[in-house]
């Protein structure tokens, strides 16, 4: 067993509208950051998995965040694992 | 009629719930503990209140999800026992699959916290037989996250089921953007489940029971089950 760690970005499903997205956009316009655009929040999740293999500790992860970790009704989530240090 | 209000960490309207279907409905009502492990066999009916349940963290409602009593809850609900979910109850019920869809963010940047109207939509259900087709009620909201969300071929097939119980609607009945608080699609307040045994809105009827709170619009539809119950045991 090798220890992994998985980092897990959540953000809202695009046709959901991101309200706290557009508010941050809407600051950044009112301090001058004109040029920037399609500002999205979300969240982000880490933690180490036991597991014989990286693509195992990704299974495990997978559905850790299916289960719990993001509602796939509303929500799109993108895990990435390494080995930890 | 025994109705059981379930306590969670951090929800806080459970006490309003237990005092509106006790004296003012006139029901018998008492405390789940989200640790308890079984439903008493004279509970008819299961109220998850409102609050923050376990804050809110990760999203509401899906930490209290999994907690002991839920696995009871859904079993309680899937052999057609009766279940409301009120605010962040609501939220736990679609957070379990208990109902479809989900609760996104207020489409604005508000907490909304006021008196909103509702539309009945459907009177031919155990929960709101009391009230009049497309009668106008009053009733508190109090919620960040209450906007009803779910894929085209889910919202099609609530409508064509007519599982939508209560919409946003204006003074007058207008089922209109305007009266919509959180960007609710087809402004949906509150909805059944396909099998009609599991109830889940935000807005708290329970806050609206006692004429000292300023309206009785809520206690339709509590009266509502109580009859439903009575018939069916008669």
């Amino acid at each position: 067993m090798k220890t992994y760690r998985a980092s897990v970005d959540i953000t809202l499903r695009p046709g959901i509208l991101d309200v706290q997205g557009k508010t941050v956009e809407q600051a950044l316009h009112s301090i001058n950051f004109s040029g920037i655009h399609n500002v999205r929040m979300g969240k982000f999740v880490e933690f180490n998995v036991q597991a014989e293999s990286s693509s195992d500790a990704e299974r495990i992860a997978q559905q850790a965040c299916e289960q719990l970790i993001a509602n796939p009704i509303m929500e799109d989530f993108h895990i990435t694992v390494a080995e930890a240090a | 009629m025994t109705f059981g209000v379930v306590v969670f960490p951090g929800s806080n309207c459970d006490n309003d719930a237990l005092y509106a279907v006790s004296a003012n409905v006139g029901a018998k009502a008492r405390f789940l503990w989200h640790k308890d492990t079984a439903i008493p066999s004279d509970i008819d009916c299961v109220i998850l209140p409102g609050g923050f349940s376990y804050g809110d963290y990760l999203r509401s409602g899906a930490i209290a999800r999994f907690s002991p009593i839920m696995r009871e809850v859904v079993d309680f609900a899937k052999r057609g026992a009766f279940v409301i979910g009120i605010c962040n109850g609501f939220q736990v019920l679609t957070e379990s699959g208990l109902l479809p869809g989900a609760l996104a963010r207020n489409d604005r940047q508000l907490f909304s916290c006021k008196s909103v109207n509702l539309r009945v939509e459907n009177t031919e259900t155990a929960f709101s037989s009391s009230y009049a087709l497309h009668q106008v009620l009053r009733m508190p909201i109090a919620h960040g996250e209450g906007s009803y969300f779910a894929d085209a071929t889910v919202i099609e097939e609530l409508e064509a089921r007519q599982q939508v119980v209560f919409r946003y609607c204006s003074e007058n009945g207008e089922i209109v953007s305007s009266a919509n608080p959180n960007g609710s699609l087809n402004n949906i307040a509150g909805i059944r489940s396909k099998e009609g045994n599991v109830l889940g809105l935000m807005p708290h009827p329970e806050r609206v029971c006692d004429p000292l709170l300023g309206g009785t619009d809520g206690l339709g539809l509590f009266q509502s089950l109580v009859d439903h119950v009575a018939l069916a045991v008669s």
